[in-house]
């Protein structure tokens, strides 16, 4: 109601967001058609960005690892998803914590596991397949095009694995029930029934896998470049090299913008179109089937897709991060502190970073989440008109690489009016945008969870909007919205795409410098930095199970 | 004067009216229902009283004083009233008692008062010895005590009540009509209730309004709703009832397949051209035998075409000798008949209440 006090606060808060989602978007379309030295419209920048044959091969390289990366995706998740979900197999316990294991690593470091393991020569696997063979040398080589998708695909199946799992999870028994009167085996039953309802979520989360790898910087920074070739991230980011083509760089993002929206909206109306999908919410009971001498057999496949995403890696971290060298193996003489206490206190850089990692990504949350709420709350209440569209502006940076997002922060905020490359602003609002879409949707939710006659019973009784917002919204946020802040917090500290054009000397984070210490062939102190970051966001996950329960890091950020 | 006074007003929702010209005075201390289907705009023309929405034409005034109009409209928290939602809305993070004293401590009263006060209402509606308790260990009865108590409280000009009992098992809610009838001869308070139960507004209110498509139909005690339907909607969802389509022909209102005489309907003249009538299933007496002439009810032949005895009473569908209709009648538990038997029925055209014209 236009007598609202609150009103002013409102727009300022649509200000806010429009100068976060809008404008770095705005200004990278008009940066891409602005003459790097007169400002005139042209469409020279298309023309250096796809002129080269070295960028166009780049493209089809990132969309051939994108494919194959999902294709392996797919390959891993459903059937852990459908054993865990439908079947008696053993250990499910074991094998959600290895998958939950997977997802808490950020993927760069799971590229850096990865050399250890697979570099050639002195990898882990080449070393044991040639001491068990007596061959010169192991056919491991993860610099190459198939290690880079292998990389990709186990840091990106846990999404193929939650959704299928999700969908599996809603189909009753009765529906395979129904098959099995008719006649049909359990395995006729399964590829008739089953999976063609989880069809839609499955290919939902092959898209996701899809764009998830096209839109990555740190494993094909880490694996790709060695290796001498090239996908359009690692393109992108040497555009930015000294001196930074920012307009070339527009251009040049400007198809990665277009695929990833084209396919987030495809797979928005997979997922949508509910009739296809078994959403009986609760049918009947579900029955596990009997897999017999054939679970084992199911649970040595999960095992084997995790010992390659989470229990070799962690394995081989574990061992560097605590080694004086790591090629010198398990050995206790082998083992220090040495490491740790480096990169937490003797190294300013390090030290500075790693401060500067869990400060940013705080204060990100706290905007993301502020910001996110007030958005929330302002569409659920219908507080101004066309609120929808702030809705679609909050999820924007969903569907925006993180790369992208970051070259249109530095040509939006390198030059007046407001100039905040240099500062540590322009990281914590990067990374405030980028997981906006994140706070906004728990926020959305938690909100929902509140009857809104709760907030009417306050008012009617006397108290204003404002009142009734501090004594009865809030407290009954605050659940919530710790689970909220975790899910924006964890992946802000380990966020590298956006952050590796937008930090400048002094406002290094972690993921930054493990990236810049990786050409020096420091593996001990990479893995180092790497286990601080996996062990607060266990400790952080912890605290989250105590307060939403057991799924929420996989289902929230997920879908 | 008059408590509340709804004047004109409407409400709409981009392209679809939800209230249309609904007025409505009530006086101090009446309790009036608004009765209907869901979607009716009951709940809305609620909300408006409330102030949570704004009507779109026409004014609510309070007092003498207009609080809502298309231009302007007091907030909630402006208008000293209470309301008492479908939800309960009792806050989660605040004790019975703490929930209770809110509006007090928004009223700034003074400590002692609040705590007198509190304890004094929680008697009342006999929750004092779970003062101190969470709402989430309450029974959803006592969380609407304590809604109850919350609204009352305040000592609010006028309390609105949003489907309070829709959430209630039934035998809680019967219980729980009465109570809210108590508290009302206790405390006096102006109050509008809505409702789509027809049995909550009949026990506890002293007019309803009955609603349909956003209009009011009639508005009026429960009994003379009841016993005198003015239009087809309200004949239909107040209790059950036969619609009888009537034609003023010379002397006699001829339907189908008999007639009964002009005189006998006690306003004659009312009745002129094309006429529905409302005749409740209990109004109608069944016969075995041709009862004597010389009573005013009309007797017509007929047979039972269906049957149902449903323990308390017996439901019957006679047709008249004839014609084309088939009438419910009830009757009590021992008095039996046959299907096709033939039975003669009492009309009496004293309980035929004539319907405006659509």
């Amino acid at each position: 109601m236009g007598s609202d006090r609150s009103l002013v606060v409102w727009l300022l808060l649509i200000a806010l967001l429009l100068l976060l989602v809008i404008n770095p978007l705005a200004r990278l379309l008009w940066a891409s058609f602005e003459h790097p030295d007169t400002g005139a419209f042209t469409l020279e920048n298309y023309a250096a960005a796809y002129g080269r044959w070295r960028n166009v091969e780049a493209l089809i390289n990132s969309l051939v690892v994108g494919l194959s990366a999902a294709v392996v995706c797919t390959i891993f998740g459903v059937p852990m998803a459908w054993a865990v979900s439908r079947t008696d197999m053993p250990a499910k316990g074991l094998v959600w914590a290895a998958v939950l294991g997977t997802f808490i690593m950020p993927n760069y470091l799971g590229a850096v596991a990865w050399i250890l393991m697979a570099g050639p020569n002195a990898g882990w696997l080449n070393r044991i397949y040639s001491a068990l063979t007596g061959a010169a040398a192991g056919p491991f080589n993860v610099y190459s095009m198939t290690g880079l998708v292998l990389v990709i695909a186990c840091y990106s199946f846990p999404y193929m694995f939650v959704f299928t799992r999700s969908a599996l999870d809603l189909i009753s028994s009765e529906m395979e029930d129904a098959a099995s009167t008719l006649g049909a085996g359990a395995l006729r039953t399964t590829m008739r029934v089953t999976l063609p309802l989880a069809l839609p979520a499955i290919m939902g989360a092959f898209i996701v896998a899809f764009l998830e790898a096209i839109a990555l910087f740190g494993t094909p920074a880490l694996i790709a470049l060695p290796a001498r070739f090239q996908v359009m991230t690692t393109t992108l980011w040497q555009m930015f090299e000294f001196p930074p083509r920012v307009q070339v760089a527009a251009a040049y993002a400007m198809p990665l913008l277009l695929i990833t929206v084209f396919l987030f909206w495809l797979q928005y109306r997979l997922i949508a179109r509910k009739g296809f999908v078994a959403l009986t919410g609760k049918g009947g009971e579900r029955r596990l089937m009997h897999l017999g001498p054939w679970r084992w057999v199911m649970l040595g496949y999960c095992l084997f897709v995790t010992s390659l995403s989470f229990f070799m890696p962690m394995v081989v971290i574990l061992q560097a991060a605590f080694a004086r060298a790591w090629g010198r193996g398990f050995s206790w003489d082998n083992v220090t502190l040495r490491n740790l206490r480096f990169v937490l206190f003797d190294q300013t850089a390090t030290r500075t970073a790693t401060v500067n990692t869990f400060v940013y990504a705080a204060a990100a949350s706290v905007i993301a989440l502020g910001l996110a709420l007030a958005i929330a709350y302002i569409v659920a209440r219908r507080l101004v008109p066309l609120g929808r569209v702030l809705t679609y502006v909050a999820m924007a940076p969903f569907v925006i690489p993180g790369i992208v997002l970051a070259i249109g922060f530095y040509a939006a905020y390198t030059a007046k009016p407001l100039v905040l490359y240099g500062t540590a602003w322009i990281l914590i609002l990067a990374f405030a945008t980028r997981f906006l879409p994140i706070a906004y949707t728990n926020s959305d939710a938690a909100l929902r969870s509140i009857n809104p006659e709760l907030e009417d019973a306050a008012r009617i009784l006397g108290g204003g909007r404002l009142l009734a917002l501090r004594r009865v919204v809030a407290p009954l946020l605050r659940r919530g919205l710790a689970g909220a802040f975790i899910l924006v917090f964890i992946p802000a500290t380990r966020e590298l795409s956006s952050a590796i054009f937008l930090y400048t000397t002094g406002t290094q984070v972690l993921s930054v410098l493990l990236f810049d210490k990786s050409d020096e062939g420091n593996f001990e102190l990479l893995s180092s930095m790497g286990l601080i970051l996996v062990v607060v966001t266990v400790a952080l996950v912890l605290v989250g199970f105590r307060l939403v329960g057991r799924d929420f890091l996989l289902r929230r950020t997920a879908t | 004067m008059s408590r509340l006074v709804l004047t004109d007003v409407s409400r709409r929702f981009g392209s679809v009216t939800a209230v249309d010209r609904f007025s409505l005075s009530l006086p101090a201390g009446e309790f009036v229902s608004l009765l209907g289907p869901s979607g009716c705009g009951k709940t809305t023309t609620l909300r408006m009283i409330a102030g949570f929405l704004a009507p779109s034409d026409g004014t609510i005034a309070m007092d003498g004083r207009v609080i809502s109009s298309p231009a302007s409209s007091l907030p909630p928290e402006k208008r000293n009233m209470s309301m008492i939602f479908q939800s309960y809305a009792i806050w989660p993070n605040m004790t019975v008692a703490e929930n209770v004293a809110f509006g007090l401590e928004v009223r700034r009263r003074p400590k002692a008062e609040i705590r007198e006060r509190v304890g004094r209402i929680l008697e009342v509606v006999q929750m004092g010895h779970l003062a101190s308790r969470y709402p989430q260990e309450l029974s959803g009865g006592q969380q609407q005590r304590v809604a109850l108590a919350r609204a009352i409280v305040v000592q609010p000009a006028v309390l609105l009540l949003d489907e309070p009992l829709s959430n209630l098992d039934a035998n809680l809610r019967e219980e729980m009509r009465y109570e809210i009838r108590r508290l009302h001869d206790e405390f006096h308070i102006t109050t509008v209730y809505v409702t789509h139960d027809q049995a909550e507004a009949m026990v506890a209110s002293d007019r309803i309004a009955v609603m349909n498509q956003g209009r009011v139909e009639q508005v009026d005690a429960p009994r003379a709703l009841y016993a005198r339907p003015r239009t087809r909607f309200v004949a239909g969802f107040i209790g059950r009832t036969n619609l009888l389509d009537g034609e003023s022909r010379g002397e006699d209102v001829a339907f189908d397949g008999f007639a009964i005489p002009r005189r006998s309907f006690p306003e004659p003249a009312a009745i002129q051209g094309r006429v529905c009538f409302s005749l409740r299933p209990q109004s109608i007496v069944l016969h075995r035998q041709a009862p004597p002439a010389g009573s005013h009810a009309s007797v017509v032949p007929g047979q039972v075409v269906q049957r149902a005895y449903l323990g308390e009473h017996w439901d019957y569908a006679v047709r008249p000798s004839g014609s084309g209709l088939a009438l419910r009648v009830t009757t009590r538990p021992h008095e039996v008949f046959e299907v096709d038997e033939k039975v003669w029925l009492e009309l009496d055209p004293g309980q035929m209440a004539a319907l405006l014209p659509e």
